[in-house]
């Protein structure tokens, strides 16, 4: 980062790169709009339960009186039944709110794929950097099996698995599963940067100084692979986000009556010509959250790492 | 050159025989028992050991699993008396859902998948490069916003959204096109485009967003080049110097997407293929889960895997008629 500095005006001098790139963020319009919306899903994903007995009614709870049983179960009023008592309407045949369903499903959703990502960028970082600083053997042994990772339909995998494995926690094992693909992406770039960065002079002087290999690692290795990392991660989330919602749409994902967009989605599919609202509010809220964390990501890899990607 | 071809096919097997014992171990390892699952609700104590015997499920694993990967290279014969199987060369194992060699029912729906990605991969192409090219040439313009906006958009939507509004908006709305239906392309060609416009369009959106934003920054980056300043100060046409001498280098980070994505989408387009109820690869999969049928998942696994691990191979080898920088 240090070396973009003389390119600076004078009044950046003397800011660290973390504030430098805070200024950077602050100043497009994309970054803002979409923190807005990652945060008003954040919101929406921890208060749920809060959210619902606000609203409420809980995403398990049957409206009856919600759903017209003489039009197959339509529900009463326009735009899908939105009201005062249910405020994005409900799900047909059964009256369930689509509110606290949407809301309870942005909670399995978020929690898997950040989740998944933590696992990814973790299990990333610390491969990507044993293999570029020791290299040799154990570079070798690393790669190959990123490789391997790498070559595997991954889709096809996840979807094998998860339909193969009956008796477990569901949204655990869909974790695992969408995290088990994603950890040599973060590790290919990890690599490459520790390939760059262990023959700096500063890590020789360390190296002079007796600092011991882990001390390198974490006090001079990691802070300098920390920028593209974070960008990266950004751009990991939707990823993880869409793949979710992908298992969930074709039915292996999280068990019903437990929410995600994915399943929604899917059940909204057979009611999309009497019941459209029904699958456009799950569908926004998967198109939304993705597309936030893309722009985000987008703009984190422009600033934090100046020299991949778009100029 | 082969020599390096040689040691890449040999990397390419050693590759998928590692993938095919993991894909065994948890397949055939971990869950329901497959010979039950095989066998069906009403199944006998008989019918059920002379599954058992024919998936070799008596044995122990190495040597089921060595059973297998023989029986891709050299066929096998399966259980024996009134049940023996002859599986022939490469044999993936026996549906018995089905009652055939998965190597069958995959060589059956291959030219559907195969139908759906290459046609899906050239519209993602013309767009996506297109896009691509004019928004790196006018970079920071009104255009190039529009297009890049437009393909982080387009990238962020679940492809069974763009298809249902792709089969709302221009099948039950508009009628334009009818619901697809696969013809092979060659009893009726027209047909088969026609019928296919759909779910390529669908796919297409979402690939294409990823290769213009791909090829604008690599473009951005070569059109830098100092040899493109040549090109240009030597008075070749523009076009010229765009496409021969731009888009040519750029192209190769495009290419290694492609490879994965390609073969990623040769038998794993199981989305796209049930929403569009195209009897492909994927679907094949897709009703093999439902029905437990351990032998189709594991061969489709395999495919999938063996499509991904060529592709690649292709692309490294393509790298060096693209680039005349690179040589093996």
């Amino acid at each position: 980062m240090s070396v973009h500095q003389p390119a600076l005006a004078a009044a950046t001098v003397g800011a660290s790169p973390w504030r430098l790139a805070r200024r950077e963020l602050g100043r497009r319009a994309s970054v803002r709009l979409s923190l807005v919306v990652v945060a008003l899903f954040a919101v929406m994903a921890a208060g749920a339960p809060l959210l619902t007995r606000l609203s409420g009614w809980g995403p398990d709870e049957f409206d009856k009186s919600a759903v017209d049983p003489y039009l197959g179960g339509q529900p009463v009023g326009p735009l899908g039944g939105i009201s005062a008592e249910h405020w994005l309407g409900v799900e047909p045949v059964t009256g369930r709110d689509l509110f606290a369903r949407t809301v309870h499903g942005a909670q399995v959703s978020l929690l898997i794929a950040l989740t998944a990502t933590a696992m990814v960028v973790i299990a990333g970082t610390a491969a990507g950097i044993a293999a570029g600083y020791f290299g040799g053997r154990v570079d070798a042994v690393l790669s190959r099996l990123m490789d391997l990772t790498m070559s595997f339909p991954s889709l096809i995998f996840m979807i094998a698995m998860m339909s193969v494995a009956k008796d477990v926690n569901r949204i655990l094992l869909m974790t695992a599963v969408i995290g088990l693909f994603g950890w040599p992406g973060v590790a290919r770039i990890v690599r490459g940067q520790t390939l760059s960065l262990k023959h700096r002079e500063y890590v020789d002087a360390a190296r002079v100084g007796g600092s011991g290999p882990w001390r390198i690692l974490t006090r001079d290795i990691l802070p300098g692979v920390s920028g593209p990392v974070i960008a990266y991660t950004t751009l990991v989330i939707p990823g993880m986000i869409a793949t979710e919602a992908a298992l969930s749409y074709l039915g292996v994902g999280v068990r019903p009556p437990t929410p995600s967009w994915g399943q929604m989605i899917a059940e909204s599919v057979s009611f999309y010509d009497t019941d459209p609202m029904y699958f456009v509010i799950p569908s926004s809220c998967l198109f939304l959250t993705v597309l936030a964390f893309t722009l985000l990501g987008d703009a984190l890899r422009d600033v934090l790492d100046p020299r991949s990607g778009r100029q | 050159m082969i020599l390096y071809i040689g040691r890449r096919l040999l990397g390419v097997i050693g590759v998928l025989i590692a993938i095919a014992a993991v894909t065994f171990t948890i397949f055939y390892v971990l869950p329901s028992d497959p010979a039950a699952a095989a066998c069906g609700k009403s199944c006998s104590a008989e019918r059920l050991a002379a599954i058992r015997a024919h998936m070799g499920l008596d044995q122990p694993l190495w040597r089921q699993f060595g059973d297998f990967v023989t029986g891709i290279f050299t066929g096998r014969t399966m259980g024996s008396g009134q049940y023996t199987l002859h599986c022939h060369f490469p044999c993936l194992g026996y549906s018995y859902d089905n009652s055939e060699p998965v190597w069958n029912l995959l060589m059956d729906r291959l030219p559907v998948s195969a139908s759906l990605a290459l046609g899906a991969a050239v519209l993602w192409l013309l767009l996506g490069l297109t896009a691509g090219v004019v928004a790196a040439l006018r970079k920071d313009t009104l255009t190039d916003r529009v297009l890049m906006v437009g393909a982080v958009a387009a990238a962020s939507l679940p492809v069974y959204f763009t298809s249902m509004m792709l089969i709302y908006g221009l099948i039950r709305t508009a009628g334009l096109l009818p619901y697809p239906e696969y013809v092979a392309l060659s009893r009726d060609p027209l047909h088969w485009a026609s019928n296919l416009l759909l779910p390529w369009t669908a796919l297409a959106i979402l690939y294409a967003a990823m290769y213009a934003r791909q090829s604008r920054s690599s473009m951005i980056e070569t059109m830098a080049e100092p040899y493109i300043r040549t090109a240009r100060a030597k008075g070749l046409p523009r076009r010229t110097v765009v496409v021969k001498h731009g888009l040519r280098a750029g192209m190769t980070p495009i290419l290694t997407i492609f490879g994965m994505d390609l073969g990623g989408l040769l038998a794993g387009a199981v989305i796209t293929e049930s929403i569009f109820g195209l009897p492909g690869i994927g679907r094949l999969f897709y009703g093999a889960l439902a029905g437990g049928d351990q032998p189709v998942i594991m061969g489709v696994t395999l495919l999938a895997a063996a499509f991904i691990v060529i592709a690649n191979l292709v692309v490294d080898l393509l790298y060096a008629v693209i680039d005349p920088r690179v040589r093996y």
